[in-house]
């Protein structure tokens, strides 16, 4: 079997070549390419920013959701922590935790869900007003952790609801958790006025 | 320094006022009949020189002949404690005296037992379940449980 | 013109604000006062006990992490010396002092917390916790140098700890130490003579020492009552002889006096933090020579500790193989409620909040 190894260039070559990309750039790049938006005037160029109304809308969403304070166990600890000041979430517009859940758009299951626990997760994420998001924190809400096996524990959070963001840990430390916050604002971007959480209905 | 009292004398004492009670005596517990528990219990606690005012613990163990019940006594004006156990033989219907009257410390510990085992206590005010919700089916701590 | 009036029951449910985890209060309510109490537990019922049952003596540890979450190494250390105990083994002397550092600042941490979720009930939002925040956020970089975690620690193991300390390690605590007078001194400055604090703790929610004693009360409430029992003096455990330290009390056992209780602790434990620095020895072995699938002959016992909520204890039963035949968990705080009905009867909606606040309840704990 013939290995084919790519052609390695001695530095003398390496720098020839650089020699004459830079010259053909200077060669070439002699007048400036116009502005994207030269088409409108000059005054509204400085005021106005173009985009779909979809990637309007999902900005404003992602950038100022308002969490719902659902911490059952340990990791809602972690949760408090990430709001305090030193891993401080209100940098992203999650400042307020929202007791209600009425007022809330993102649920935060931080913790072990048990079955004896399920009708009142379940009721409460139907008083959430649509669009919501689910987010679960840990390992017993990902998957019901170490207490998997036991009689009464919720294999993961996933039987009761549907769930955006998954973030492992045990507990999964502030920064975890803000990583998972920025997932879910990735998947949030996406999204479409009519269809927020990218779901197939 | 909590020292645990001599079991034997203390054993020998009960055998004495409450004829036929004390099964066995160990190193640190005592075995009591649970017909006669009530008594034994008044007895430890009302008594000077005893005076087992304050209960630690309430627990269960499932020896599978036989189901042990455990108590932990702690006298606080003399700093001693004591281990009183009781047997509850039959699998199908256990009943045990209740302690409640004596000690309120017993009363969340009672009905978690009577969930997790399903040892029911005669006398106890409020014979629910605890931890686990109504309609569940069985006992979970028992060893035969799966 | 006779008006009927007939009694409200209301839910306070599993989730809500205030109830410091899922806990459930069936409350009947004469108007805005209350005249019945009913707490429902077990939302959070993992079935710890069985599991552990088919689990090593070690791989139980992280389990108790997860009781009270808040003090998770006063847990560790409670199980590890019921284990010891059943097993016969012991514990080398730096271990010892390791245990107990790490025990009382543990302490601080809880009691901490404990104050300032007690004062966001009584509606200073999250000042006080975010003040209390500071400290704990030091301390949990201090346990980060040592075991890597910063809520759920598994750091002790049976015969000793499991790691030893970094060289970082002793300078900052010394400077945590030597921090620490300072910001009591700021919190009671802020809040022990707190008009609205006086006003609505001072008497309210009275646990007088009889009823303390009949339901077996541990810990801060048990001494906020008048009765000086702590078990590192009454009964002390690994090297507490050694340090020197008074235990304070309350006289009345209300609102107030639990919380003024917590904070004498606190300077307490910075004492017998700086007694144990300036005494541990500088080297030595950290744990005893213990197998990894530990048998310890058939028998039982029972280890407890004065965690910061009450005297946390294990009664484990070994049948001598590897795994431990019943493990049971005695729950301070779940004893602790007990008596919330007496407390709370004839008191307002606001003030069965406070109540509930100041007795600090970890659900972990409570529904294991």
């Amino acid at each position: 079997m013939e290995i084919i190894r790519p052609p390695v260039f001695t530095p003398q070559e390496a720098d020839l070549a650089e020699g004459q990309l830079i010259n053909s750039f200077y060669a070439q790049c002699t007048s400036q390419i116009p502005d994207p938006d030269r088409w409108l005037e000059e005054k509204l160029q400085r005021n106005l920013l173009l985009t779909t109304v979809d990637t309007a809308i999902a900005w404003a969403r992602q950038r100022s959701i308002f969490p719902l304070m659902f911490g059952l166990a340990c990791c809602a600890f972690e949760m408090i922590g990430m709001a305090a000041s030193r891993f401080d979430v209100s940098r992203f517009g999650m400042d307020i935790f929202r007791w209600s859940p009425r007022q809330a758009d993102l649920m935060i299951v931080a913790g072990t869900v048990t079955w004896k626990m399920a009708p009142a997760i379940r009721m409460v994420y139907d008083q959430m007003p649509e669009p919501k998001w689910v987010i679960a924190m840990g390992a017993c809400a990902v998957s019901g952790g170490t207490f998997r096996e036991s009689y009464s524990v919720v294999p993961g959070i996933n039987h009761i609801l549907p769930v955006d963001v998954y973030i492992p840990g045990c507990p999964p430390r502030p920064e975890g958790l803000i990583y998972g916050i920025t997932q879910l604002h990735a998947k949030m971007i996406k999204g479409t006025i009519d269809n927020p959480n990218l779901s197939l209905k | 320094m909590t020292v645990a009292i001599n079991c034997e004398e203390t054993g020998k004492k009960l055998q004495e006022v409450f004829p036929g009670s004390v099964i066995s005596t160990g190193k640190a517990d005592i075995v009591v009949d649970a017909n006669k528990l009530l008594e034994v219990a008044g007895y430890l606690k009302n008594t000077a020189g005893l005076d087992f005012d304050y209960l630690t613990f309430v627990t269960a163990v499932d020896f599978l002949d036989y189901m042990e019940i455990v108590y932990r006594l702690v006298s606080l004006k003399h700093n001693q404690s004591l281990i009183l156990k009781t047997r509850c033989y039959d699998r199908e219907n256990p009943v045990v005296p209740s302690v409640v009257s004596l000690w309120r410390a017993a009363y969340y510990q009672e009905r978690e037992i009577f969930d997790l085992f399903g040892i029911k206590f005669d006398g106890h005010p409020d014979m629910r379940r605890l931890l686990l919700w109504e309609g569940f089916v069985g006992h979970p701590l028992r060893r035969d449980y799966l | 013109m006779t008006i009927r009036t007939e009694p409200f029951y209301l839910n306070i449910g599993p989730q809500h604000p205030s109830t410091h985890g899922v806990f459930r209060l069936r409350v009947t309510l004469d108007g805005e006062v209350v005249v019945g109490l009913e707490p429902i537990i077990g939302y959070l019922h993992r079935g710890i006990e069985k599991l552990a049952e088919t689990r090593t003596y070690t791989q139980n540890i992280p389990f108790t992490d997860r009781l009270d979450y808040l003090s998770s190494m006063t847990n560790n250390l409670a199980y590890c010396m019921a284990v010891e105990k059943v097993g016969a083994v012991k514990v080398p002397e730096r271990a010892e002092y390791l245990r107990i550092i790490f025990s009382e600042i543990m302490r601080i941490s809880s009691h901490m917390m404990a104050v300032g979720f007690f004062l966001n009930d009584l509606g200073a939002m999250m000042t006080p916790v975010l003040y209390m925040w500071r400290e704990r956020e030091k301390i949990m970089d201090m346990f980060e140098m040592v075991c890597g975690q910063r809520l759920l620690y598994n750091y002790m193991r049976v015969g000793g700890v499991s790691q030893d300390l970094p060289e970082a390690f002793m300078p900052a605590v010394k400077k945590f130490l030597a921090e620490m007078p300072r910001y009591i001194d700021e919190y009671d400055q802020l809040l022990a003579q707190n008009e609205i604090l006086l006003a609505r703790s001072k008497g309210v929610g009275v646990l007088s020492r009889d009823t303390a004693i009949a339901i077996g009360a541990s810990g801060p409430v048990l001494r906020a009552s008048g009765v000086k029992w702590d078990i590192r003096k009454m009964d002390p455990y690994s090297i507490y002889d050694r340090f020197d330290f008074e235990v304070p009390t309350g006289d009345s056992g209300d609102c107030y006096d639990r919380y003024w209780v917590r904070m004498l602790e606190i300077r307490q434990s910075v004492r017998i933090l700086e007694q144990a620095i300036a005494q541990i020895p500088a080297k030595g072995p950290i744990c005893a020579d213990v197998p990894q699938f530990f048998r310890p002959p058939r028998g039982e016992a029972y280890g407890y500790v004065e965690a910061p909520k009450g005297n946390i204890g294990f009664y484990i039963v070994s049948d001598g193989s590897i795994a431990p035949y019943r493990v049971h968990i005695y729950p301070p705080t779940l004893i602790n409620i007990t008596a919330l009905q007496d407390m709370v009867m004839g008191w307002k909606v606001a003030d069965l909040i406070i109540i509930f606040g100041s007795i600090d309840v970890v659900l972990g704990e409570i529904d294991r």
